[in-house]
């Protein structure tokens, strides 16, 4: 799986999550989910569910906690598939 | 606001109901008698005796137009889905506007009750947690589960700033959310308050009283005709579930704002028989149901002879003719002197805990139609309460009636017991 597919995956995962007033367009490789994009703290959990489910790979705490950014999760992702 | 004081009165419907899901659908489905009872075969394929029960037809886009798809993900509580729709359309009716982005209504709380909440989700939970998957929940186990959900749900859409809590006491708690509602508006601690009552549908809250064997099993090929209520072949109480919303609102806050006024609360009462006398956890003590309705009357400052309408429990169990007796005791009617009287269960059955709400937005709509809706479903009344009241006080077709007060009452589990008096609004 190419970086470029995780992303495109990835991009459609934190879309589902983003807040009503926020566009898809404005999620980048290195916005911050929370900060940049305003996603709920409480969706990251399930964010990551959906990464797990898409990607069939498992999250520790600790990838949990560095999931911070697409570019995150995209490091995160290809170190595991 | 001078304390003790406010008058309160009625501003906002929303129901999600057995027979329909909008306030002007309920109304003409009692007016027509209209059955939202129907056969189940999720309850026939897990072996219930009883296979029928009233739950509302909420299609998708319908939901959609409430719940955003995010939300809607993972969503399996079904009494969320209801109290949200009739929520919403409770405060739109009142045309409460959201509130503004950094600040809360602090005059506006929510008190929405249940008997239980999210019981599917939390199925699946318990599903997960047994097989060591506690990390799949995912973060909408806890809103789905918990009892405040509804409440707390419809507190982020609207902006409710002031007391956002849930009640419960089984089957009369629509009517006690109404009067905690009712009482906080009136001793001055709010000037609008959005109360009610949700009951999910399916297996696991109905399963408990299929147990108890007092729902009927003998109409699973004929479930409109099951629930009975005042009728001398009542064979049980049919389940049911959905929502009633009512917005209560101080008067001087309506009039200030101009808004629609369905209807004046003046009083009402809660008690408990204490599981004494005739009471237990699961019969009435008739001495403190006469004493909830007699209570609610003097709190109200009327005298029995005021009431024009009641709109009953009245389960269609073999309690119906001792509900009739108690009202009749009470109020010290009967014969031809006793108020018209209904039962919306023959249509709807038994919401359990949504049953006081949607009763009352029922009862609501009855004042401002001036209509006494009918009670179909009676073979022949019921010969104790024959030997009560006159056959003419319990229309079977729903009757055009000038009339002024209405009194509701709700009876549950646990020997808990909730009445209310409403007056006509004439503007």
């Amino acid at each position: 799986m190419t970086t470029t597919e995780i992303k495109d995956q990835l991009f459609s995962i934190v879309k589902v999550y983003l807040p009503q007033d926020v566009d898809a367009s404005a999620i980048t490789a290195d916005s911050h989910l929370m900060k940049d994009l305003g996603i709920n703290s409480a969706h990251l959990v399930d964010i990551a569910l959906d990464v797990e489910d898409a990607f069939d790979i498992m999250l520790d705490e600790k990838d949990m906690e560095a999931m911070q950014t697409v570019d995150a999760a995209v490091t995160i992702v290809k170190g595991k598939v | 606001m001078e304390y003790h004081k406010n008058r309160v009165v009625i501003t906002g419907l929303g129901v999600v109901a057995p027979n329909a899901t909008t306030v002007e659908d309920f109304h003409k489905a009692l007016a027509n008698g209209d059955s939202g009872i129907t056969h189940h075969p999720e309850l026939e394929a897990l072996k219930f005796s009883c296979q029928i029960a009233g739950t509302p037809d909420l299609d998708e886009e319908r939901i959609s137009q409430y719940f955003t798809p995010l939300q809607l993900r993972g969503l399996k509580a079904s009494g969320l889905i209801y109290g949200v729709i009739a929520g919403k359309d409770a405060l739109r009716d009142a045309r409460i506007e959201i509130a503004p982005k950094d600040q809360a209504l602090k005059n506006l709380g929510i008190i929405m009750g249940t008997g239980q909440s999210g019981g599917d989700k939390y199925r699946e939970a318990i599903h997960l947690i047994d097989d060591g998957r506690v990390r799949r929940l995912g973060s909408t186990s806890v809103i789905q589960t918990m009892s405040s959900g509804i409440s707390a749900w419809l507190a982020g859409e609207i902006g409710a700033g002031n007391v956002v809590t849930s009640n419960s006491s089984a089957c009369s708690t629509g009517t006690e959310a109404f009067l905690m509602g009712y009482e906080r508006i009136k001793y001055g601690l709010a000037t609008q308050m959005l109360v009610g009552s949700t009951s999910d549908s399916g297996p696991y809250i109905w399963g408990g009283f299929d147990a108890m064997r007092i729902l009927p099993n003998t109409y699973n090929d004929n479930p409109t005709q099951a629930s009975r209520p005042f009728s001398d072949d009542a064979a049980g109480f049919v389940p049911g579930s959905g929502t009633g919303a009512i917005v209560l609102e101080s008067l001087e806050s309506a009039q200030r704002r101009g808004a629609t006024i369905y209807a004046e609360v003046l009083g009402g009462a809660v008690n408990s028989g204490g599981h004494r006398g005739d009471g237990s956890m699961t019969a009435p003590n008739g001495v403190a149901v006469q004493d909830c309705l007699r209570m609610a009357l003097a709190h109200s400052d009327l005298n029995a002879s005021d009431i024009d309408v009641i709109n009953g429990h009245v389960t269609a169990t073999g309690k119906d003719a001792y509900e009739v007796m108690n009202w009749s005791k009470a109020l010290h009617r009967k014969g031809t002197d006793f108020p018209y009287m209904n039962s919306f269960k023959s249509m709807i059955g038994h919401c359990l805990a949504a049953a006081g709400s949607i009763e009352l937005v029922g009862a609501v709509l009855q004042l401002k139609n001036q209509q006494v809706y009918g009670n179909p479903n009676i073979t022949n009344l019921h010969s104790e309460i024959l030997e009560q009241i006159d056959s003419t006080k319990i229309p079977i077709q729903t009757t055009d009636l000038e009339f002024n007060r209405l009194m509701k009452a709700s009876f549950g589990f646990g020997d808990v017991n909730a009445a209310v008096v409403l007056q006509r609004w004439k503007p």
